[in-house]
C-alpha cells in the first residue's frame, strides 16, 4: 500500500516523470494475460492503466479488459498459439501508453457515520490514535478516485484515503457484514455491495445503491469517477 | 412448465454465462460443465447457450406439465422417469404429468437437465445464468426450491426417435485428449502464472503431488488440501482481475482454484492457471476426489480444444443423420 503523505487525488505527475520501466506481463490460464504497472501504487500508474485499457479496446482479438489496481487483465477471444508474441505486443502497448485523465463524474454518497453498523470504528481509533470524531472528519473530508470496479457487482475501490486513518484489512473477516457499509481496507475506502464475509473495517453506512442489473448502466461507479462521502448523520 | 417437487439447496438455472461485465465486478457464472450443457442443447436442436437446470444436490425431482423433449447430460444421476430408468447422456420426449427423479451421482458432481426451447427466465445482462453471489439472474436470483415452477420457452418439439436416443459422453469419446491417471486422479493442464517463480523449490511439489478437493469447494471455488506450498518471499499484491481456473495460494499454503462464481478480483499470489478447455472436467470433480496439475502450454490447450470441437461436430453430424437439425 502507498504510504506517501501525498493524497492520491493530487494532480498527475508531469509526463516527464513517466516511468520508463517495463511492465510485468504474465499469463493466467490459456487466454488471459495480466499487465502489472511498475512502481508505486498511485494515481499516475492508474491513469496509465486506463490509457492502456482504452488503447486496447478496439483490438479484434480481445474479448474483455478488466482494470484492477495498477494492473490490467486482458482476456483474448481465443487461445493464442504464440503467447510470447501477445506478451511482446502488450509490453509495447504499455510503453506507448500515456496517462489518461478520465473525466469522471462526481458521486456524492450521503453517509451515516458511527451508530450500530460502525462495528470497527473503535479499532480504527485505536490503530490511528485519533478520537472517533477526528477519524470521521478525515474520512469525509477526503476526495476519492474510483480506481477500479471489481470483486463484487458494482464495488468501487476508492483511493485517496487520508494516511492518518490507514487501517489494515482484518486477518479474520467479519462473517455477516451487511451491504451498504462504508469501509476502510488498507489505504482504500469502499462501500460494500453484498451481504456476507468482509475483511474491511466499517465506520459508517450508506443507502445509495451501487448496482442494478436491470439498469442500462448497471454500476453506479466507473473508474475515474470522484467520490465524496457526505456526513448526513454522525452517531457517537 | 416444470414444477420442482424436491431439490437440494444448491441447484440453479444456468446457461454458458454472463460475458463482458467483469469490469464492473460481475462474475460470468454459467454452467460448471459447459460441455455437458452444450451437448444437451445440441441433442434437442436448441441453441447451445439455452438455459438448463444444473443439479448438484440431491434428491432432485420435477413434474412436467406439458409435452417436452428433455436431455440429461453431465454426471450420471441414475435418472428415473415415472420410475423407469433412463440412461445417462440421453434425450427423450416427456408427457404432461410425468415425473423425473435424479439421485446422487458417483464419480462426477453435476447433472444437467436441458429442455427443448430452454428454460424461460428473463435474460439479464446478456445471460439467463443465476448470479448466486449477486442474487440476480436465473430464477429470482436464487437457487431452486420445492414448489418453484419454471416456464419453458416455446419452440418446435424435436422429432426424437421413439424411446429416445443417447450420445457418447466426452469423457469417453475424447478420453485420450483428456487424460486421467492410472489411479483415477484427474490430470489438469496448467500454465505457470505471475508469481510462479517465487515458489522456487515448492513449485516442484505443486506439480508432483495429487491434491484432494476439500469439502470447502463449491461453484465459487475449490480449496485443495495437501502439503502446503509457500513462496520464498512474501510479496504485497495489488488486487487484480481473475478468471476461472486461476490457482492462487493463500498464506496457509493450500491452493484455491476459482470457478464459475468467482470474485472478479483478488489479491493472493497466483502460481498457475488451468487451461480453459480442462475446466469442464474440474467442474465435474466431486468433493474428496483427487487432481494433479500438469505443466502445459497453449499448444496443448489448442490441441485439446480441437479434439473437443471435433467431438461436438461428430455429435452434430449424428443428430443430422437422425434428422433432428
Amino acid at each position: 500500500m502507498n504510504s506517501s503523505p501525498q493524497p492520491l487525488g493530487a494532480s498527475p505527475a508531469p509526463a516527464l516523470l513517466l516511468t520508463h520501466l517495463p511492465a510485468k506481463v504474465s499469463m493466467i490460464g490459456s487466454r488471459a494475460f495480466l499487465i502489472d504497472a511498475p512502481g508505486d501504487f498511485d494515481l499516475a500508474a492508474q491513469r496509465r492503466i486506463w490509457a492502456l485499457s482504452d488503447a486496447l479496446q478496439h483490438e479484434d482479438d480481445i474479448e474483455e479488459l478488466v482494470p484492477g489496481m495498477t494492473n490490467l487483465l486482458v482476456v483474448l477471444k481465443q487461445t493464442p498459439a504464440a503467447p510470447d508474441r501477445i506478451i511482446e505486443r502488450l509490453h509495447d502497448a504499455w510503453s506507448l501508453a500515456r496517462e489518461l485523465d478520465r473525466p469522471g463524474r462526481l458521486i456524492e454518497i450521503p453517509t451515516c457515520y458511527g451508530g450500530e453498523y460502525a462495528i470497527d470504528l473503535p479499532a480504527i481509533c485505536d490503530f490511528s490514535g485519533l478520537p472517533a470524531a477526528e477519524v470521521i472528519r478525515r474520512h469525509h473530508q477526503a476526495t476519492y478516485t474510483v480506481f477500479a470496479v471489481a470483486s463484487a457487482p458494482g464495488f468501487g475501490y476508492l483511493a485517496g484515503l487520508d494516511p492518518a486513518i490507514y487501517m489494515p484489512r482484518k486477518k479474520v473477516p467479519s462473517l455477516n457484514m451487511r451491504k451498504g457499509m462504508v469501509t476502510i481496507g488498507g489505504m482504500q475506502s469502499g462501500l460494500s455491495v453484498l451481504d456476507g464475509p468482509n475483511g474491511w473495517n466499517a465506520l459508517g453506512s450508506a443507502e445509495l445503491p451501487m448496482f442494478d442489473p436491470y439498469a442500462s448502466v448497471p454500476a453506479t461507479l466507473a473508474p475515474g469517477d470522484t467520490v465524496r462521502f457526505l456526513p448526513e448523520r454522525i452517531e457517537l | 412448465m416444470i414444477e420442482i417437487i424436491a431439490s437440494g439447496p444448491l441447484n440453479s438455472v444456468q446457461d454458458l454465462g454472463r460475458r463482458g461485465y467483469r469490469n464492473i465486478g460481475v462474475a460470468t457464472a454459467g454452467a460448471m460443465d459447459p460441455v455437458a450443457l452444450r451437448v444437451g442443447n445440441l441433442m434437442l436442436g436448441n441453441d447451445e447457450n439455452c438455459a438448463a437446470i444444473e443439479i448438484q444436490t440431491f434428491p432432485f425431482k420435477v413434474r412436467f406439465t406439458r409435452t417436452l423433449a428433455i436431455a440429461l447430460t453431465g454426471a450420471d444421476c441414475k435418472a428415473r422417469l415415472d420410475g423407469q430408468p433412463l440412461l445417462p447422456w440421453w434425450a427423450c420426449t416427456v408427457e404432461a404429468g410425468q415425473e423425473l427423479e435424479l439421485r446422487f451421482p458417483k464419480g462426477a458432481a453435476r447433472g444437467y437437465l436441458c429442455v427443448s426451447g430452454g428454460i424461460d427466465v428473463p435474460e439479464l445482462m446478456g445471460s439467463r445464468s443465476t448470479s448466486l453471489r449477486g442474487n440476480f439472474g436465473g430464477h429470482e436470483g436464487r437457487t431452486l426450491a420445492p414448489s418453484d415452477t419454471l416456464a419453458v420457452l416455446d419452440g418446435p418439439l424435436p422429432a426424437l426417435p421413439a424411446g429416445g436416443f443417447g450420445v457418447t459422453p466426452p469423457s469417453e469419446a475424447v478420453r485420450e485428449h483428456f487424460p486421467v491417471d492410472a489411479d483415477g486422479t484427474l490430470l489438469l493442464r496448467a500454465i505457470p502464472a505471475g508469481e510462479y517463480a517465487l515458489f522456487k523449490a515448492d513449485a516442484e511439489r505443486f506439480w508432483a503431488q495429487s491434491w484432494k478437493i476439500s469439502a470447502q469447494s463449491n461453484r465459487t471455488g475449490y480449496r485443495l488440501s495437501g502439503l502446503a506450498i509457500q513462496p520464498e518471499t512474501v510479496v504485497e499484491m495489488r488486487s487484480y482481475g481473475l478468471v476461472p481456473g486461476i490457482v492462487q495460494v493463500p498464506p496457509a499454503g493450500e491452493p484455491i482454484i476459482q470457478m464459475s462464481d468467482a470474485n472478479t478480483a483478488g489479491g493472493y499470489p497466483k502460481i498457475a492457471g488451468i487451461i480453459e478447455v480442462d475446466l469442464w472436467r474440474l467442474g465435474q470433480a466431486p468433493i474428496g476426489s483427487r487432481i494433479r496439475l500438469v505443466q502445459a502450454d497453449t499448444r496443448d490447450a489448442i490441441a485439446a480444444e480441437e479434439a473437443l470441437e471435433g467431438y461436438l461436430q461428430a455429435v452434430g453430424r449424428m443428430l443430422q443423420a437422425l434428422a433432428l437439425r
